[in-house]
């Protein structure tokens, strides 16, 4: 009987079950790969959906340039091994208008280099339909995500004209020029997330784990001092026993200090931990409701 | 661990989102900025019901929108809650979160009893198929914890909750504002002896609606590599399936073994509902998307004409007779609504015939007919097979939810098999002992298949050897052997074959059941009179009847009812053989082999 399976078999078999959805329904589907822990379980999941035949869509990365250094290397490294097709826009803006988030700050930056640069690529691409790996335990603005959503042909989100969503019965019909955004890992938690990597031992990015790092201490924050941060009066980075929680640009991602240095010692953190996964992340709290605004506009 | 999905339900101001945010606080799944920015916002003590405040949209508004999903864990389990709006859109949103849901929790005051909202709350919820209903009655602060204003309301609970059958009901008083018997039991109301709100929900069993055991797996997308793997990949929506199987591929009706479950990391020995698995078959037989592939024992039927319950999710009313998408497991097929057969009245919750319009929000039960074949049960038997979505092709938008009821007998004139060279029907051979049904079926069964068609035949002799050993020949032990051929002989019929019966069937009653059950049926009436029967005695059996050494004997002791108007009629002591073979082949040419010669029969 299906009671038998746990809780991840059980997400695990919804998540399948939507990505064959979108590979069946669409003709230009692509995946958006971050490169940070939730791409990695989407990916793992997406091989396992077309096994043993190859994904049969590219992967997506959009890279703001302002990425770790890290992120890149295991990226390339990754994609390599797996023999994954993947493309990696880059914004024009930040070599021709010389974009960043420390002369523009953290609201404009995002909106340039990381939403009109993810609108720019689907419309290169001519892709209809966008894997991506956010969880509607995230943030409030996802919990009323569709699994589905659709988007008009700007790419923007209307959180009144949703279609509705019953079973597992996706409405993937849209017309030219419109678009679907589609979360596999919609009933996902971060705690699910971990407990998958570890259970499938899935490669991440060592940023996610515990070790010295050369940080600046800014209030309560853990930035990194990576691409050039400017320093205010007074400020020198120093050395802090860390670790990323999720992962984006330098500048807007935050450490946590953490002893952790395993994928068991992260889940035993998280069981106690009580402070949500993107407090650190500076964009979310820019404005009331940022990040409903920023679905809005056509950010993931 | 293991996981369960429920939806909530209450009026506006029964405390919902309090009682929510007291789950999610209680159980320590509200993280500590999230719970800072609650405290900021409520300066007059902590405000529960902020945590699932909700978007920048609703709060200009002062409305919830939609559905939203919330997430929390306790050691013993994993929860997901559809956290359904108690006002706008109440039926479509309602609609939507019971759809994954298993059980549902809906709150009532303490101090307002039942309300017509809470009726039509539980009663949607069980018609999306949850059977775990929970009225958890709240404010019981507000009546200082009071024994017999909780009994009061649990009675009104009980009364109504008679209508929704099936169903576990269970109250309990709380209160979300205080935490009495949430989280933790309280100590206010030592008269209530039962489990918190939270221990209930984490040690129920919800088994929902009756399990089909039977496979169905509706294919999703075939899996091909240039080394020549082919694998049909889907989620398995009933039974289990493993290596060796035999599965039937829905509508073709070819039968192949299962080869392997190839899996990512290993193939699998065996899977179960609701594991998404890629399936092998020894055959190469032709599957694509949307076919279905099944076990024997309770194949789903393929039906045109589906009555079913809608409920109406957009602006633009049903109109009968508009071209509909209908999108069922994973196909899209053309529908039109053919008429709209009642409406249920909100207020009474009953149904109203003579409706001539569906609007939204509105729910009414519709005959469907759709272009090709459903392969379905009804949505009381599997929710992922008797369910489907209306699509507007134009705009493309959702316009409604439906679950499937029923169907009608037409669709069985549109035989299952779309590969097969003809059409099934069911030939029935009625006749006294030794009257000559087995000569004469066996004689029509040669030539049928020297000639290449597909044939089946199920002797009424050889049946009771095997699949009626255990029946006597009592009335009821007869009529139960009669449905089971009947039951056999129709999914023969309704895959292509020619399914010829040679039974004695005396009862009318039960040979006109199988023929409305079947459809494709005709009955050849094999007429001699009993003394030439009784001559014959080609097995003694009458000889030992009239010895009295058998009982209930058909002609003897027991009636024969002739058919009244048979399609053929073969009088076995006038005709030879040949001639009744002829008869017999004469019809199969009109109704199966040629159909179009002779223009449609009935």
């Amino acid at each position: 009987m299906g009671s038998a399976m746990s809780h991840l078999q059980k997400l695990e078999a919804e998540s399948i079950y939507i990505m064959r959805e979108v590979a069946a329904e669409f003709a230009r589907p692509v995946m958006l790969y971050s490169i940070g822990k939730d791409s990695s379980v989407m990916l793992r999941l997406a091989q396992k959906a077309f096994y043993p035949a190859k994904l049969p869509f590219p992967l997506l990365h959009i890279d703001t340039t302002y990425k770790f250094r890290e992120m890149t290397e295991f990226r390339d490294r990754f994609c390599a091994e797996q023999g994954l097709n993947l493309i990696v826009h880059r914004s024009r803006e930040v070599s021709e208008d010389g974009v960043n988030p420390f002369r523009l700050g953290t609201e404009k930056c995002c909106s340039i280099l990381k939403t009109k640069s993810l609108l720019d690529a689907l419309s290169e691409g001519r892709f209809e339909a966008a894997l991506g790996g956010a969880r509607r335990e995230e943030e409030k603005s996802r919990a009323k995500e569709r699994i589905f959503s659709f988007r008009g042909v700007h790419g923007q989100w209307e959180p009144k004209t949703q279609r509705p969503e019953l079973w597992n019965i996706f409405n993937a019909r849209i017309d030219r020029g419109e678009s679907i955004r589609v979360f596999p890992l919609s009933n996902w938690t971060e705690l699910d997330v971990w407990e998958y990597i570890e259970m499938e031992n899935i490669p991440v990015v060592p940023l996610y784990f515990a070790k010295e790092r050369k940080m600046l201490v800014r209030g309560d924050l853990l930035i990194s001092v990576e691409h050039g941060l400017p320093m205010l009066p007074g400020e020198r980075p120093e050395m802090v026993m860390c670790r990323m929680r999720s992962l984006g640009c330098t500048y807007c991602t935050g450490a946590i200090r953490s002893t952790a240095t395993t994928v068991r010692e992260i889940i035993a953190e998280l069981r106690n931990f009580r402070r949500s996964e993107r407090e650190n992340r500076v964009i979310d709290h820019d404005q009331e409701g940022s990040m409903e605004l920023k679905k809005r506009e056509g950010y993931f | 661990m293991d996981l369960l999905r429920f939806t909530t339900a209450g009026s506006v101001d029964d405390g919902k989102s309090t009682l929510i945010g007291r789950l999610l606080h209680d159980t320590r799944s509200v993280y500590e900025d999230q719970l800072a920015s609650v405290r900021k916002a409520s300066p007059n003590g902590l405000d529960l019901a902020l945590i699932t405040d909700g978007l920048r949209a609703e709060r200009e508004q002062g409305i919830t929108i939609d559905v939203a999903y919330r997430y929390f864990s306790t050691p013993r389990r994993r929860f997901i809650i559809a956290d359904v709006p108690g006002h706008e859109q109440y039926t479509r949103n309602m609609a939507t979160g019971a759809s994954t849901a298993d059980l549902v929790v809906i709150l009532l005051d303490v101090r307002k009893g039942v309300l017509p909202q809470t009726r039509r709350h539980a009663y949607l919820a069980w018609l999306l198929g949850i059977r775990h209903i929970v009225f958890a009655v709240n404010k019981m602060d507000s009546v200082n914890f009071d024994q017999s204003a909780f009994d009061n309301v649990s009675r009104q609970v009980g009364e109504f909750a008679l209508r929704l059958s099936g169903s576990h009901i269970h109250s309990l008083p709380v209160s979300a504002l205080t935490g009495d018997n949430v989280v933790a039991r309280s100590e206010r109301m030592p008269w209530f002896s039962g489990e918190s709100l939270m221990e209930y929900l984490e040690s129920i069993t919800v088994d929902g609606l009756a399990p089909l055991e039977d496979l169905r797996f509706p294919v999703q997308y075939v899996i091909r590599t240039d080394s020549g793997f082919r694998g049909y990949a889907g989620q398995i929506a009933a039974g289990s399936v493993s290596v060796g199987d035999r599965v039937t591929v829905l509508p073709s009706g070819q039968v192949a073994a299962v080869r392997a479950i190839a899996a990512y990391g290993g193939d699998l020995e065996r899977a179960d509902a609701p594991a998404s698995v890629t399936l092998c078959l020894d055959d190469h037989v032709d599957v694509s998307r949307g076919n279905m592939l099944v076990g024997s024992s309770y194949p789903p039927v393929a039906a045109q004409r589906i009555q079913a319950t809608l409920v109406w999710m957009s602006e633009t009313p049903l109109a009968a007779n508009h071209p509909y998408l209908v999108k069922h497991t994973n196909q899209h097929v053309c529908g039109q609504v053919l008429r709209l057969v009642s409406k249920l009245d909100i207020g009474t919750l009953q149904p109203k015939e003579g409706a001539n319009e569906l609007l939204f929000n509105e729910i009414g039960t519709v005959e469907l007919e759709t272009h090709r074949p459903l392969l379905c049960d009804t949505y009381g038997q599997n929710r992922t097979t008797g369910s489907f979505i209306l699509i507007d092709p134009i705009s493309n938008q959702t316009l409604a939810a439906g679950m499937i009821a029923g169907w009608t007998e037409e669709r069985r004139r549109h035989p299952m098999s779309h590969g097969a060279t003809h059409r099934g029907v069911t030939v029935w051979f009625t006749g006294l002992s030794s009257a000559g049904k087995t000569t004469l079926s066996n004689a029509v069964y040669e030539r049928l298949w020297a000639a290449g068609w597909k044939v089946e035949l199920l002797d009424g002799d050889a049946v009771r050897q095997h699949l009626c050993k255990d029946l006597g020949f009592s009335k009821e032990d007869r009529d139960e052997n009669i449905r089971r051929i009947g039951f056999v002989a129709d999914l023969l019929t309704k895959n292509g074959v020619i399914v010829l019966v040679a039974a004695i069937s005396p009862y009318r009653a039960l040979r006109d059941e199988q023929r409305v059950s079947i459809g494709e049926f005709a009955e050849v009436y094999v007429n001699a009179p009993l003394v030439v029967c009784e001559q014959r005695d080609v097995k003694g059996l009458y000889k030992r009847a009239r010895n009295g050494e058998l009982h209930g004997f058909t002609g003897i002791d027991d009636p024969y009812e002739p058919p009244l108007t048979p399609e053929i009629e073969c009088c076995t002591d006038r005709e030879s053989i040949a001639d009744s073979v002829h008869k017999v082949m004469q019809f199969l040419e009109r109704r199966v082999i040629h159909p179009h010669r002779t223009g449609q029969p009935d």
